[in-house]
């Protein structure tokens, strides 16, 4: 091809130029202007059809970006506290929607969960927690990870006893399958004891026990050996 | 034998031209745009890895094959050489089905190309089933190319036709999906308009139950559905050349 070409010197040197001083105009005008737009609000959430149709039938690829934009959407702001200037309404309605477009994908709840929900703002981090918990109900053997990290986050951070146990409770009871590991179905025992709940405590161990669910030895020693605990605490307060 | 050495013939134009190049480039650019994504990801960072390689990757071969097959066959009818062949004694239906064939094993071969990346994330199996449904939505798109392209007769058209046939084939099904969701009305034009669009999403074909990333991130599907769906692509498939034979053999030079 450039054997078909003229020579350099062909070309007037007025074009030369103008080709260089409107690159140097291009230039500059990027660098002169705001790198990325501040704190803008989120935007309202679309429609988990409208999502899927500008996907082209590519959800998951289309749920990881969405949820890669909603992730980043705080980070262009000024926030001294992260995601204290985010519409937690509209922040749902996102997560719904991403969570529609690939219902096995982990990523909205893993945000949920151990990003939203971790605001010192109390109220966005109950409303999260909430999300959390409807959704977990959707697909309980698959989502209850992210629902006893929101019992721990319950009885941890917001210090909430009942909302804790509320959601070791929906764990132990929906989390139905093989793989779901003792110690999540377990959480309620050890929540009940921080509620001073002690005989509530007891009659869940022995109850899992009795079940025969349960049949690794060192396991049933442990809890055994906790209803022995329990039974001490019990005399000591009478 | 005429129909063999028409697909030698666009296979030989393929290889020359930057073809080749652009499939290079479209792998090592999925991949560059992979890795930035998975950098930013704070979970699920190779299934965000898998799932934008195969997205792009699924649209780049679908884009090659349509804009190679209209610039190969307009540039055939510009210069006059598809009016020398039709003067040949060669049969028409063995020159129409040449050329797809040609076309057709470009797309096959592109598909096979851009399904060896995904093997770093997914299994052998999900990867060979999802490159065969590729190859097949290839297939499909350079069927439908050749048939827009020797029917319009010009590139713009030819391309606009088969890129607007390949979207509203991949968002029929979402289409429909709002046309009867929860927030229509029982308006006499709200009827018209659904009954409009399930008389459109008969003419297209499944495009978005074929070549599918959950193939890849959550294991292969059930065969009964995968076969029904590469078939449905195979008889859409017969379908286009039918038209295209119908509409060149009517051609007049």
């Amino acid at each position: 091809m450039s054997s078909e070409l003229r020579p350099l010197s062909a070309v007037p040197f007025w074009i030369c130029a103008l080709l260089a001083l409107t690159l140097g105009l291009q230039i500059a005008s990027r660098l002169s202007g705001p790198a990325l737009r501040v704190s803008a609000d989120l935007p309202p959430p679309p429609r988990p059809e409208a999502l899927r149709l500008a996907s082209f039938a590519e959800e998951p690829a289309a749920a990881r970006l969405a949820m890669l934009y909603l992730q980043a959407f705080d980070y262009r702001g000024d926030n001294r506290i992260p995601y204290q200037k985010l519409d937690y309404g509209r922040l749902i309605g996102w997560l719904d929607a991403i969570l529609a477009l690939d219902p096995r994908s982990d990523y909205p709840l893993f945000s949920a969960a151990r990003i939203y929900a971790e605001n010192p703002d109390g109220a966005r981090s109950r409303q999260m927690l909430e999300w959390v918990y409807r959704a977990f109900l959707d697909d309980p053997n698959r989502r209850w990870p992210w629902l006893a990290h929101a019992a721990l986050l319950a009885k941890h951070r917001l210090n909430d006893l009942p909302l804790a146990l509320r959601y070791a409770q929906a764990v132990e009871r929906y989390a139905t399958d093989q793989n779901v590991p003792s110690w999540a179905k377990q959480m309620q025992i050890f929540i009940l004891e921080d509620m001073n709940e002690l005989d509530a405590a007891r009659t869940m161990i022995a109850s899992l026990l009795e079940s025969g669910r349960i049949h690794d030895p060192a396991e049933i020693r442990f809890l055994k050996e906790r209803l022995q605990e329990l039974a001490a605490r019990r005399a000591r307060r009478r | 034998m005429p129909s063999a050495n028409l697909v030698r013939l666009v296979l030989l134009e393929a290889r020359r031209g930057a073809l080749p190049w652009l499939a290079l480039t479209a792998v090592a650019l999925s991949l560059g745009l992979a890795a930035f994504l998975s950098q930013v990801a704070l979970t699920e960072s190779r299934s965000l890895q898998a799932a934008i390689v195969a997205a792009v990757l699924r649209a780049c071969a679908v884009f090659l094959v349509a804009a190679h097959v209209a610039a190969s066959v307009l540039r055939e009818i510009n210069d006059k050489s598809l009016e020398l062949m039709l003067s040949l004694p060669l049969a028409r239906s063995a020159q129409y089905n040449g050329r797809f064939l040609g076309f057709a094993l470009c797309g096959v071969l592109l598909a096979l190309f851009f399904a060896l990346p995904l093997l770093f994330w997914a299994s052998p199996a999900a990867v060979v089933l999802w490159g065969i449904s590729l190859a097949f939505e290839a297939a499909l798109m350079a069927a439908a190319t050749l048939f827009f392209a020797m029917s319009l007769a010009q590139l713009l058209p030819a391309i606009a036709a088969s890129a607007g046939f390949y979207l509203l084939a991949r968002t029929m099904a979402s289409i429909q999906a709002i046309a009867t969701g929860p927030h229509r009305d029982e308006s006499t034009a709200d009827r018209i308009a659904r009954w409009a669009v399930d008389a459109v999403a008969l003419l297209f074909p499944r495009l978005d139950g074929v070549t599918r990333t959950e193939w890849l991130l959550y294991g292969a599907p059930p065969a009964g559905t995968y076969a029904a769906a590469l078939g449905g692509l195979a008889v859409y498939g017969v379908l286009l050349i039918a038209a295209g034979l119908f509409d060149f053999h009517r051609r007049s030079a």
